[in-house]
């Protein structure tokens, strides 16, 4: 076998912390950590938040992020040790011989920038190409990744393409280069799944047509089975498991990897509908200023203690229902029954017990607490406010709410800042349970979460639900979390409900065409699935 | 929470404690009475007088101390009367929006568009000039600042979940505005604090040296200078001890403004 074009031994990456109530002190992220890349292959690497993946990502291109710093260890590229050389020839590496594909190309193009500008830079000031050249380039790339208009569209602005179109561009502008090896860094993390899979496809093929060697970097195994030849499986800085995608897929070693493998794989018995407790009944709704309808005549119905999952991509509204339930947006048209009564359509003027009986669960935990308060504090105050508990009183009822969620009452006296994702979650579960109410608005609760705490959360919530009989209205974007835990499924598109029914009606064919890409288009754990769903599908996605 | 204070903080927190410490205490260390004349005109600093003696033979150490009581007071008041007023109806503003907001802001920004000295010098010539309408007046003006940075901050913090979980659990304007934003604003606010703090020092001090601030024979800072500004053409350095002074107190108040400051921007947990 040929030399290797990247080889890494024994790398170590150390970084610095500054802990508000402690001196800053310097701990190790990377534990030694060995792998080699052979040219035109792809190794994915892949682990939870914190698992070290990114940071050994970007050790390829010599680089630590703020306060990292790569300890110890090889990481040779083309036969040199690019740790040994200076920042000279660090420079002469990057942007030529190894680039670089971020999570959000939103965040990583300069704005005030032309498109072909930024994707030519690298090529050019390292040399490699003349200006015209790297153009001519640019623009092979930007038909190969399949971008509309690519003879024009480098002379528009970051803003004036879609975030699907922008993370092709940023793939293009890794290319340009003609480089060895490309780091992609979490490239599809941040898109709606009917745009993942293109975004997928199209880097896939770059990555054949180009015999470009790459790291692929992600915290989904489904995603990085498509494009790997081999997978590394990272746990907090140490290598659990090395090998083929083949034997990580179908034949995991490790517990851990196991785990992953097996993710969501709840199973859950699908209720028939009943009296439904709250009903919303042709909601139309528009923001203030603006002039299009963002719901069209919205209809949907929650049977108590059922979920209702509400699934679509970013943009459809799924949210805005929420804010119209809520009260939080009065809507143009339309009502809304709860429990038998009928709400009020603005918030402030809301009973006290409709309140009560309607509570929301966030996305992001971290900003749904306030951080100057304790868990006591967040948990203890629906008790005091709704059911007047004061005292010994209250610090039981807490204690108990406390050992629902699977947490001990060790926790009443700490802030949301001391605590993990997965339990910031779980406070926030149990400041909607203290109200006791008759429905929880779950608003995408676990999509900022790693893929096996999120898992947690939804067996945490499935046991809630059967112990105290909560409805749940559960937004996502993720079929696989609606899988795990709807009993019915309302599909919205552009601010209309698509397809409504009981999970087994709407998961059955035949399938409407938006329903079909939804569904085809999330990920699965099969080798190959990519092709197969590239070249069986009915409609494009709506980011084209 | 004293362990990792950095040197400089310690310094800043040293020489204010030190300031303030003279200014509460001032009749029993100061070695003269306030208006006592003991001595020659402009005598040069000796044993007896530590500092010397000022423009009319009264003892400069003892000036000084009882200046630095009368400059620090006013400040603290101001600062206080500006803070209490600015945040109060900065993070109403911020919460209530619509009218009020409007209301508030645009007549915020008309007092703002006419220079704060100018401001206080008319309606201190039309005014009897005593501490208390100079801390009325002082405090007034600045709260236009505290009430603009105030909002800025609570406007960023009233469109966060926790925010919309406390209005949806049906919370009155109260508890958001002192529960769930206050606490989260504290900390800009009390680094802001100390910047306006010394502003008011140098504001007084402005005020008296252009006579419109404390009356003599009261001693403060700005008025040192102005009895003693004469000597400096004589090459007598009295009217440069009260300036020494209102640049250390402004730098130790500043070093301890920058170092909480760098606490709640370091505090990444602390406000997400």
């Amino acid at each position: 076998m040929s030399d290797p074009l990247l080889k890494v031994r024994g790398l170590k990456i150390g970084a610095a912390v500054y802990p508000p109530d402690a001196k800053p002190h310097k701990i190790k992220i990377v534990h030694g950590v060995d792998f080699e890349l052979q040219k035109g292959k792809v190794l994915g690497l892949i682990g939870e938040s914190g698992a070290g993946k990114s940071t050994i990502g970007l050790s390829a291109l010599g680089y630590g992020r703020g306060g990292v710093e790569l300890t110890g260890g090889e990481v040779w590229v083309n036969g040199r040790d690019i740790l040994q050389g200076g920042i000279r020839d660090l420079r002469k590496l990057r942007g030529a011989e190894v680039t670089y594909v971020a999570q959000s190309a939103a965040a990583s193009f300069n704005p005030a920038k032309k498109i072909m500008d930024q994707v030519v830079e690298a090529s050019v000031s390292q040399g490699k190409f003349s200006r015209a050249d790297a153009e001519a380039k640019a623009r092979l790339l930007f038909d190969k990744l399949g971008l509309p208009d690519p003879d024009n569209i480098g002379s528009r602005y970051p803003h004036q393409v879609s975030g699907g179109q922008l993370q092709r561009c940023m793939t293009a502008l890794a290319l340009c280069p003609e480089p060895d090896l490309v780091v992609f860094d979490e490239p599809t993390t941040a898109l709606d799944v009917t745009t993942q899979i293109d975004v997928l496809a199209a880097i896939k093929e770059a990555i054949r047509d180009t015999g470009v060697a790459a790291l692929y970097i992600t915290h989904d195994l489904a995603v990085v089975a498509q494009v790997s030849d081999d997978i590394m499986v990272l746990k907090m800085g140490n290598m659990v498991e090395y090998g083929p995608v083949d034997q990580i897929i179908n034949n995991p070693q490790e517990e851990y990897t196991k785990a992953l493998v097996s993710v969501r794989s709840i199973n859950h018995e699908e209720k028939t509908p009943t009296q439904p407790i709250l009903s919303a009944k042709n909601i139309t709704a528009r923001y203030k200023g603006t002039k299009f309808d963002v719901l069209h005549d919205v209809s949907v119905d929650i049977s108590p203690g059922q979920t209702l999952a509400v699934v679509g991509e970013s943009g459809s509204g799924k949210s805005t229902l929420a804010r119209v339930i809520t009260g939080l947006l009065p809507p143009k048209g339309g009502s809304t029954d709860f429990a038998g009564r009928t709400l009020t359509p603005d918030q402030p003027s809301r009973s006290r017990e409709d309140l009560r009986e309607l509570q929301m669960i966030y996305q992001m935990a971290d900003v749904a607490m306030n951080p100057r308060q304790t868990v006591g504090t967040i948990i203890g105050r629906p008790l005091e406010f709704y059911f007047s508990m004061k005292g010994e009183e209250k610090r039981k009822r807490i204690a108990e709410l406390l050992e629902e969620i699977e947490m001990g009452d060790g926790f009443i006296d700490r802030y949301p800042a001391e605590l993990s994702g997965g339990q910031k979650q779980r406070v926030c579960i149990a400041r909607a349970l203290a109200a006791k109410p008759k429905l929880i608005i779950c608003d995408e609760v676990t999509s900022a979460l790693d893929p096996l705490v999120a898992d947690g959360i939804l067996k945490l919530l499935l046991d809630l639900q059967k112990r105290e009989d909560v409805a749940y209205l559960f937004i996502t974007h993720d079929l696989a979390t609606v899988r795990a835990i709807a009993d019915s499924i309302a599909v919205m598109y552009q601010g209309r409900v698509v397809r409504y029914g009981t999970k087994s009606e709407v998961l059955s064919p035949p399938f409407d065409d938006y329903t079909d890409l939804l569904l085809s288009s999330v990920p699965e754990m099969k080798l190959g699935w990519l092709e197969n769903v590239i070249a069986t599908r009915k409609m494009e996605s709506a980011g084209n | 929470m004293f362990k990792n204070i950095p040197i400089s903080a310690l310094i800043g927190l040293f020489f204010t404690g030190l300031y303030f410490f003279i200014a509460i205490f001032a009749p029993w260390l100061a070695p003269y009475g306030m208006a006592e004349a003991v001595g020659d005109v402009w005598e040069p600093a000796s044993s007896k007088h530590w500092l010397g003696t000022d423009s009319i033979g009264r003892d400069l150490l003892s000036r000084m101390i009882y200046g630095g009581r009368t400059t620090i007071f006013i400040a603290t008041a101001a600062t206080i009367l500006s803070f209490t007023l600015g945040s109060c109806l900065g993070l109403l503003a911020a919460v209530m929006g619509g009218w009020v907001d409007q209301a508030i802001s645009r007549f915020v920004d008309l007092i703002m568009s006419i220079p704060s000295l100018i401001f206080a010098l008319v309606v201190l010539s039309v005014m009897p000039v005593t501490i208390p309408v100079l801390i009325v007046v002082m405090g007034l003006l600045d709260s236009t600042r505290v009430y603009r940075l105030s909002r800025a901050v609570a406007v960023d913090i009233n469109v966060m979940d926790y925010v919309e979980a406390a209005t949806l659990r049906g919370e009155g304007k109260s508890w958001i505005i002192f529960r769930e934003i206050l606490p989260n604003a504290l900390s800009p606010l009390v680094a802001e604090m100390g910047l306006r703090f010394i502003f008011a020092v140098l504001f007084v001090s402005t005020l008296s040296f252009l006579g419109l601030g404390v009356q003599p024979p009261g001693a403060d800072w700005g008025g040192i200078v102005k009895e003693n500004k004469d000597g400096i053409v004589y090459g007598i350095p009295a009217a440069l001890v009260p300036a020494f002074a209102i640049a250390t107190l402004a730098i130790s108040v500043n070093l301890v403004a920058d170092w909480v400051l760098n606490r709640t921007t370091s505090l990444k947990g602390g406000r997400g």
